[in-house]
Formats: C-alpha cells, structure tokens, sequence
C-alpha cells in the first residue's frame, strides 16, 4: 500500500533591490532600449556585469546596445512549461545583440522548429505593459529592429518583482503514514525507540539515539501541559482572537509534548502541570489530519505534579 | 599538516534512507556514531518544498547530547571540503559527510531554473533540459539532453579520518592528496559553454596529473563528459568509472565515494573524482586520492 502523499503549491513574491548597474538596465528595458556595461578590457556584457572580473572596479560606463541580434544556440520546447516566456512551442536561445560581446538568454518566436537555426538574426518583442524588468521583453522574434525604437530613459529601477511558484507532492514515511491513519480513527499513536525506550508522538527517528522508531504504542488523548505561551500579537492568517493559548501537552503514554490550543479555560488560568483532554472535531469531518483534534480543555484532574513532567522542560 | 583519508563509503538510491546509509558508512569505516567529532550534510529546501529540511535529517544522526554539525546548499561534496578544512584545522579528527535530495518531489526540471541569475535569467524559468540543449548544441554533441539525465532520489555519505585514526580500522584509506573547488561565472553568456574553466583551474589547484589511473566524474548530462575529460586534461587511458547517475545533492559526493573504494579495494593506486553543482557545470570541485601518505 502506497503511503499517504498530498500536493503542496508554494508561491511567494520575491522582491529583489536592484543596485546602480542592474536598475539601469531594467529602466532601459522598460523604455525599450538595451544597456550594457564595458569592462576594462572593452568588452560590452549583455545583461550588464556590475563589476569588472578582472581588475574588480564597479562599472557604471553603460552603453547602448541593438534590440536586434544573433542566435548563438538554440534549444526547442515543444511544450512550455508554467512561467516560461511564452505559451506556445518557441526556442530558448542565447542571443549576441549587435554591438554586445556576450550573449544573453532569451525565448524567440519562430512558430515552427524548422526556422530557428544558429546565425538566425533576430530582435525584440516588446512587452505591452513594461515594469522595469527582464520579462519587459516579451521575447525574441525573426528580423531586424529600426535603429532606434526606444524612449528618453527616466529613473532608474529600485526594486523588481518575481512570482515564484512550486509544485510538490508531499509523501509520507510509513510511520507518518500509520499515525495519520489512526488520527483518522480517532486514535493517538506513537513508536518507542528500540534503544533508550522512550515513545515518540508522532513517530521518529530519535534524535538521541539515530535509529528507526520501533513498537507502534497507542497513548491517550488525555495529557499534561508542560510549558505555555499566551498569544497576544495578531498575525496574518490567524483564526483565534487573541489572547489565547498554545501550550506543550505531554500526552499519557507518550515521552515528548505536542504543541497544541488550550481552549475552555481563561488565559490566565493556564499553568505548568494542567491536566488537559483532547476535544475532537465531529466524527463526521474526520480525516488523516492532526487537525481532527480542535483543541485541549481542562479536564478536571488534579494538577500533575512537577516531578511527572520535569524531564520534558 | 594533517593527512586525511576517505576511510568509509555508503549510498542509496531512496533520499529518506539517511539511517541505513549511516549504520553502513560507519560500519564500513570501522567507527561507532560517538567517535565522530563532525558532521556535515548537503541538501536544498527548494528539491523538498520544506523550510530547514536538513533539520530534521539530523534526527538520523542521534544529535542528542549536542553534536559539531554544518550544511551546505550546494551538492555533499563541498560539505566534504568543509570538514576536510575543518579535520586541517585541527578542530576534528573524524567527519561524516552526507548529501540526500529527493528530486522527485516537485518537478525537478523547473525547480532547477532558481539556482540561475534571479534578476535576468530565473524569471524567464528555463528548465534545465533546455539549458543542456544549448550547451550540447554549441559542442556539436549528438547527444541529446533527456530527462532521464536529469536528477534522480538518492543519498550518500563519506567518512574522513586524519593521519593515524586513518589506518587505525583500515589497511587502505584513500589518502586525500589534493582538492580544490571554482566557480564560473554566473551569467550563461559570460563563458565558453564548450569548456570548464573552473573545473580546469580546479584540477591545477588539486594537482591533477594525465597518468591518474582511475576518474570518477559527476556529468548530469551525457555530452558533459567529453567537455570535462578535455578541462581536466584526462585521456583515453584512464580507466572511468561507470556513471550512476545523477542524483541530487550527492551525486558529486558517491563519485568521491566510488573514487575512494578503488583505493580503498587496491583496484588502483591512484584516483581523481569531480563533482559539480550548478548549472550547466558552473561550479567545479575536483579531489584527487592515493594509496600512499
């Protein structure tokens, strides 16, 4: 049997300061002009270096290069991949601008894989919306750009934005599996460690002795808080109003806390050595998820005594 | 200065067999989990999709009492030059050097376009298929990058040892007798894609002579392998290693490991292996190992 697996996108924003050199170029892009920069040696890199490589000066002599230029190599796609310049078959190539010593990576638009070929002249399609930023060029396309085409260049660029996003698929080990089964069952389980014996929940290698958990254990949804923080600062996507409570609960059975809500009780009521239980969600919403367990209430015991939980600080 | 030894090697084609490949490489070197004084690890949250991934694979170690440990995001085998700068300084004796990536976990041939320049070239997402097109058609290679080459799950590890501890469990440890790492540039157009010469530059600095009896280089793509037998100036007499693949965040560190048992076996006298990390070989490290001190 195949061990539980989910799909996890993860996307973020990147925004990325642009310095000097690299603020330039982009404004040029978005004013549909191309700048290089020349290094000691008088070589034109396209995009711009920011410091020579050989005698290490910053460099800021930008020049002017063609929106027109010269397949080096190419590479065809026949299926674009998400958050590739284009959504239809198109080349990647490495492109040597006229007057720029350096090819620069870039996608061209020759419809058909038969009309990319090495020395292919070739210029840019600009973007309709331009930011500021690489993607300000659309792509290539087979031709040549009338001599100028762009704009008086205006302020430099401070800062560009870049939507990143991942696709995976999360697979579970079998003892992460085991213990999201059993939650789904309503059951709390965790596996000793064949060395010093101790029971992890969930179920891992132990980090004092480096081996595989052995024995599955099955513990009570009935514990004891071992430390606790009262929550007052509101962040982004919390759904309790603080102030509100998570706590380390030691459950009866297992040797290591969960962290988890402790609802049902004032804030500053919660103490070291409450005893707690586990309120679960209805059986009907029931799934492999930890998140069967709503939240931790007192229970009504008395408090556990220090010496119980002292190891576990 | 201290002699150090490959004395241990051990992979796995499943990246979450961290466990197993210990007990191995340990057993192999003849050393319990205690005796050694550092450990190191390369491996890349983005091949995960998790923050910190490499945290929880020091559970496999059993890091309780507290352990030396360090990281890298770069493939296992720049962890290995950092513990073997870390044995020549005198701070360790032994070291286990470990990489693991599980290429599988997202779609590899995208998640490789972030390790490219992040203001001109990542946000274009050129996969790496692509990026090995361009090379290989530059070399003329009939060779064409397929995704077979592209990355595969595994884990590896490598245990080092210093001058007498070396010989202490092993008759014949795979002496270290050079290493050295460079770095390209970044930009695509800012080198002749056709050579290395980072992986040239590093094999100087290693010491890396033509007579070398056995190589062990780590080329994710097939045409690669012609390119950097002419950057490391190896001919058609040296007797290469068969490739295993590229396996992500280790596969540079198994081609030290596999150099390492044709010492450590008596198949050869003397070794080279190269690892990379990087995009089309952008990044080069090259160890040669020997029989003798």
């Amino acid at each position: 049997m195949d061990t539980l697996a989910a799909p996890l996108t993860i996307a973020f924003d990147y925004t990325r300061s642009l310095g000097p050199v690299l603020g330039r170029f982009m404004a040029g892009l978005r004013d549909h002009r191309v700048l290089g920069s020349r290094t000691a040696d008088g070589r034109v890199h396209v995009p711009p270096l920011e410091f020579d490589p050989d005698t290490l000066a910053p460099l800021t002599d930008l020049v002017e290069v063609s929106p027109t230029g010269t397949v080096v190599t190419w590479a065809w796609v026949d299926q674009p991949l998400e958050g590739q310049p284009l959504d239809h078959p198109f080349a990647w190539a490495l492109i040597r601008l006229d007057g720029a010593d350096t090819p620069m990576l870039h996608a061209v638009d020759t419809g058909t894989e038969d009309k990319i070929k090495i020395g292919l002249r070739v210029r840019i399609r600009w973007s309709p919306s331009p930011t500021g930023h690489i993607r300000d060029i659309a792509c290539f396309e087979p031709g040549t750009a009338p001599e100028r085409t762009g704009h008086e260049i205006g302020d430099a660029v401070t800062i560009m934005t870049t939507p990143i996003r991942l696709h995976y698929t999360h697979t579970t080990s079998v003892e992460e599996d085991r213990y999201l089964r059993a939650l789904a069952e309503g059951r709390i389980v965790g596996q000793r460690c064949p060395a010093c014996c101790k029971v992890y929940v969930p179920p891992r290698v132990c980090p004092a002795d480096g081996v595989a958990p052995g024995e599955v254990v099955e513990v009570t949804d009935k514990g004891t808080v071992t430390t606790f923080c009262v929550v007052n600062v509101p962040f982004a996507g919390q759904r309790l109003t603080p102030p509100y409570v998570v706590a380390q609960v030691l459950l009866d059975g297992a040797d290591i806390p969960i962290p988890h809500l402790i609802l049902g009780v004032p804030s500053d009521q919660v103490r070291m050595g409450l005893r707690v239980s586990a309120v679960w969600r209805d059986r009907a919403d029931w799934s492999t998820t930890p998140e069967n367990i709503d939240h931790f209430e007192p229970n009504g015991e008395p408090d556990a005594p220090y010496e119980s939980y002292a190891e576990h600080q | 200065m201290s002699d150090i030894a490959v004395i241990g090697f051990a992979r796995s084609p499943r990246s979450e067999a961290l466990v197993e490949v210990f007990d191995e490489v340990l057993s192999s070197a003849g050393l319990g989990r205690r005796e050694i004084d550092f450990w190191c690890s390369g491996s890349s949250d983005y091949l995960a999709g998790r923050a910190f991934s490499f945290v929880s694979a020091v559970d496999a170690i059993g890091a309780v009492p507290p352990i030396s440990e360090s990281h890298v995001e770069m493939d296992a085998a720049w962890a290995l030059y950092e513990a073997y700068v870390k044995i020549l300084a005198g701070e360790a004796e032994t070291a286990l050097v470990y990489g693991f990536g599980k290429g599988s976990a997202g779609d590899l041939n995208r998640v490789l376009a972030l390790q490219t320049d992040p203001y001109t070239v990542a946000p274009l997402w050129p996969d790496a298929i692509s990026l090995a097109t361009l090379q290989a058609r530059l070399m003329s290679a009939e060779l064409r990058p397929s995704e077979q080459n592209l990355g595969t799950d595994g884990a590896s590890a490598v245990v080092l040892a210093a001058g007498d501890r070396a010989t202490r469990n092993r008759d014949r440890p795979a002496w270290i007798t050079g290493i050295a790492h460079r770095v390209d540039p970044p930009g695509l157009g800012e080198r002749d894609l056709t050579t290395a010469p980072s992986a040239t530059g590093a094999a100087a600095d290693a010491g890396l002579t033509p007579d070398v009896e056995v190589a062990a280089l780590h080329t994710p793509f097939a045409h690669q392998q012609l390119l950097l037998r002419r950057a490391l100036g190896l001919g058609d007499d040296v007797r290469y290693l068969p490739d295993t693949g590229n396996a992500m965040f280790s596969g540079g560190l198994a081609r030290i490991g596999a150099a390492a048992e044709e010492i450590m076996s008596g198949r050869a006298r003397t070794a080279v292996a190269h690892a990379t990390s990087g995009p089309l070989l952008q990044q080069n490290l090259v160890c040669t190992l020997g029989g003798t001190r």
